[in-house]
């Protein structure tokens, strides 16, 4: 069973030209895919459709097994894949490191207790206990983006979708994302922009031309 | 009163005070956001002069118990000032009673001249002691704070999503100011000019709402449902229990006094 399937999904940003025109993907346990395009290719907005944050036009979305349509379906997609926005502001949004990682437990029944452990456990995993206390806006760009990826892992998905983690990450970062992507079990939908590190994560490559996706040649 | 609060210094604490805040730094935030209140109930209850005085000198006296640099904080207290001014300046000329003193053909009357003196004095007492008390909190903890005394939980959000993105916002700002005079912008009285500011206030409010749609998508997908935990722990010690006694028997002595004066 497929962890995702996309079929024949159109999508049109009200008052703009489709841009979605009968993309369709499929996401098999473990895979890793990259996503390529053109800026405004709508890389971004299959991600979103993906986890119900954007309703497509026509076509269907079925996520781990089943039918997707209405947003209460996608309650249980959004635990289950979890979605690293481009920018990391739209991300974190609590006032402390901590708590914006507890808030995804929070929100699936957790205790507070529990939710405070998960959040020591992902920091731990990651490396970054020294910003368990920091004040979110105060972090730098690169901390930034490593937080928004705990907060993403404290949910425990299954699938994790990447939109564009590298931007504006420095060297030592970027390699310190792929050491951490790279050890992850999760399957892995990855938008990026970036040759090497595209090579580094996801080998399978679907370009998104023209609205839609087909395999990546040459 | 933005000027007065530079980028440099978002909490008082920050002006290069003693970090720990003195003896009060260590008082639970939710009593001295009560003590704040209790104080500027009772001050504003009052009006007897030597009342409001002894208030004000209660308030002079959390500053210096607080440790805060005396120059700064007192610069902020003023800059409340600048907005009763014109009011403090009208009411002698105004109110009735006993003539004082004339200039040109306005007479002043003493009583007058008694309410401004008071309206002055609980402004400026009230203005000083959440100051000290409520101002020198980090903006978080105020949040938590008030979260914990049940204070409506969206004006918590509101609060709470104000202290995380206002930086956010400024910063885009200043990327739109710098991009806008890397051009060659620089604003005058001219139409050009306030067309110009008016896309750039435009364009940041589309920002700021598209961005808002995005932090709520975010929300979403981690399971947001209408409610932010926080985790923040606050419990009451002994050093609150000293500060909100304290701070009651002061009041107790300030009401009283105005009771009995009002009394004889």
């Amino acid at each position: 069973m497929p962890l995702f399937e996309l079929d024949h999904i159109h999508f049109a940003y009200p008052g703009h030209a489709p841009i979605l025109r009968g993309a369709g993907l499929t996401l098999e346990a473990g895979q890793r895919l990259a996503i390529t395009g053109a800026n405004g290719a709508g890389k971004s907005t299959l991600l979103r459709i993906m986890v119900g944050l954007l309703v497509p036009d026509r076509g269907t979305v079925a996520a781990f097994g089943q039918v997707r349509r209405a947003e209460a379906d996608f309650h249980e997609v959004r635990r289950r894949a979890g979605l690293v926005f481009q920018d990391p502001d739209d991300q974190l949004f609590c006032p402390t490191v901590t708590e914006d990682i507890a808030f995804g437990p929070l929100n699936l029944g957790k205790s507070r207790d529990e939710a405070l452990a998960i959040a020591e456990d992902v920091l731990t995993r990651l490396d970054l206990t020294h910003l368990r206390e920091r004040v979110t806006y105060k972090l730098s760009g690169g901390e930034k983006r490593l937080v928004t990826l705990a907060t993403v892992l404290a949910m425990e998905p299954e699938v994790l979708l990447l939109d564009e983690p590298t931007n504006a990450l420095d060297e030592d970062n970027a390699a310190r994302l792929v050491e951490i992507l790279t050890a992850l079990p999760q399957a892995m939908v990855l938008v990026s922009h970036d040759t090497r590190f595209r090579a580094q994560i996801a080998p399978d490559s679907l370009r998104l031309n023209e609205g839609r996706l087909c395999p990546e040649t040459g | 009163m933005g000027h007065v609060l530079t980028q440099a210094q978002k909490a008082l604490r920050e002006t290069g005070g003693d970090r720990a805040g003195g003896v009060l730094g260590g008082v639970d935030p939710r009593a001295r956001i009560l003590g704040a209140c209790a104080f500027a109930l009772v001050t504003v209850l009052c009006d007897w002069l030597p009342v409001l005085l002894a208030a004000l000198a209660l308030a002079s006296m959390l500053l210096i118990l607080s440790r805060l640099p005396l120059r700064p904080t007192l610069r902020r207290m003023a800059a409340m000032d600048g907005f009763i001014l014109f009011l403090l300046v009208l009411l002698p000329f105004t109110a009735p009673g006993d003539p004082a003193f004339a200039i040109w053909a306005l007479t002043a009357t003493w009583q007058g001249l008694e309410q401004a003196a008071q309206i002055a004095v609980t402004a400026n007492a009230v203005v000083l002691a959440l100051l000290v008390l409520v101002g020198t909190m980090e903006p978080v903890t105020l949040g938590h704070a008030l979260s914990r005394l049940r204070t409506p939980e969206r004006l918590v959000h509101l609060l709470m999503f104000t202290i995380r993105y206002i930086e956010v916002l400024r910063a885009e700002y200043l990327r739109l100011r710098q991009a806008m005079r890397a051009r060659g912008f620089r604003p005058a009285n001219s139409l050009h000019s306030y067309r110009s500011l008016g896309y750039l206030v435009g364009m940041m409010l589309v920002r700021a709402v598209e961005r808002s749609e995005r932090v709520l998508g975010a929300m979403k997908c981690r399971g947001f449902s209408g409610r932010i935990p926080l985790l923040e722990t606050l419990r009451y010690g002994p050093r609150d229990a000293a500060f909100a006694g304290g701070l009651a028997l002061m009041l107790a002595g300030l009401s009283a006094t105005e009771i009995a004066h009002a009394a004889f």
